[in-house]
């Protein structure tokens, strides 16, 4: 494995929905594009809207080719199995859902750093760059 | 039908490589005559929105007018030397991510204007792919009518089953667009997701 190539330490930062819950959403993404260029791995409680994920996507391909060494980003979410979810954690699960999706959780990472992030429903596995 | 609508805005998107311009082409070829777009090995082929309008598709009686709008693959990431592996020489690698990030943020502008959009998934790859899951999630919250198309049936390692179980809300039509196989069903697809209009 070449010198360059080494990770040297790898940073995880938790954002918890309280956090960016009253940011608007330009500012939401800007805030997480911030720290993914900052080499960060984010895991954040709930999840996106969706129109907020396409413009994540927009955001990250503007940048692609202008921030050096930038080449976009991984993403998933997790998102709980209603279905096997009892009556009480179903109950808890809808209030949770009214509440803004925390029960959720999203995962984005630099792709310079994070390969793929490998989504079953059940499981989650994050695969490196060298 | 179209509520009074003359011609019907039908997009297709999905992840790079999945057969977007294939399907198009074939539609395109199958009424028309003519193909709309060039098809490659290499990722982000389609790096512009190329479309045809007026293609008229008479099948067992019913007819529908459509605009068909071919769009650049959906990806959230683009890495130029990814494209040095297809013995493209490093100025035109970066010229064509270039281009394909740009065709990305054109693409997701252009859902705006679709009446119904075809997801095209490759079916031999992994489904549960976020890029996947946010095409759609937009679609939902546009309430635009989606029909899911499991491209690339004749390979070996297709796999519709697991396509059909990502997404058990939505109608999933298994073709293959290099071969022509299945286009029947997907004709009768297209024209159940032209109602929903």
């Amino acid at each position: 494995m070449g010198k360059k190539n080494k990770i040297r330490g790898l940073t995880i930062q938790f954002i918890t929905y309280t956090e960016v819950e009253t940011l608007k959403s330009g500012e939401r993404i800007k805030k997480l594009l911030d720290i993914i260029l900052g080499n960060k791995i984010i895991i954040l409680q709930g999840k996106l809207k969706s129109e907020e994920e396409a413009r994540l996507i927009e955001d990250t391909m503007a940048m692609v080719g202008h921030v050096k060494n930038f080449k976009g980003i991984e993403l998933a979410v997790i998102t709980p199995d209603s279905e096997n979810l009892s009556l009480m954690a179903k109950f808890r699960h809808g209030l949770a859902r009214a509440l803004g999706a925390q029960e959720s959780i999203t995962i984005i990472g630099p792709a310079s750093i994070v390969r793929e992030i490998k989504r079953d429903p059940r499981k989650i596995e994050i695969l490196m760059n060298k | 039908m179209f509520k009074g609508k003359k011609e019907l805005s039908l997009g297709f998107y999905g992840p790079p490589n999945a057969g977007k311009t294939s399907i198009a082409n074939r539609i395109c070829k199958d009424w028309t005559g003519e193909e709309l777009g060039n098809v490659s090995k290499i990722p982000h082929e389609t790096r512009e929105i190329q479309f045809k309008e007026k293609v008229e598709i008479e099948y067992k009686g019913k007819k529908l007018s459509l605009k068909i709008v071919d769009t650049p693959g959906i990806a959230t990431k683009i890495d130029y030397e990814d494209f040095l592996k297809y013995k493209m020489n490093k100025k035109d690698a970066q010229k064509r991510a270039k281009e394909a990030t740009q065709g990305i943020v054109e693409a997701i502008k252009w859902l705006d204007d679709m009446d119904a959009v075809i997801v095209v998934l490759d079916v031999t790859k992994n489904p549960y792919s976020q890029v996947n899951i946010t095409i759609i999630g937009n679609l939902v919250a546009r309430k635009i009518p989606v029909l899911i198309v499991g491209n690339k049936i004749d390979l070996k390692k297709a796999d519709l089953k697991k396509v059909e179980a990502a997404f058990p809300e939505y109608e999933v039509v298994g073709i293959s667009a290099r071969f022509g196989k299945n286009m029947e069903e997907f004709y009768e697809s297209l024209f159940r997701l032209a109602k929903k209009v």
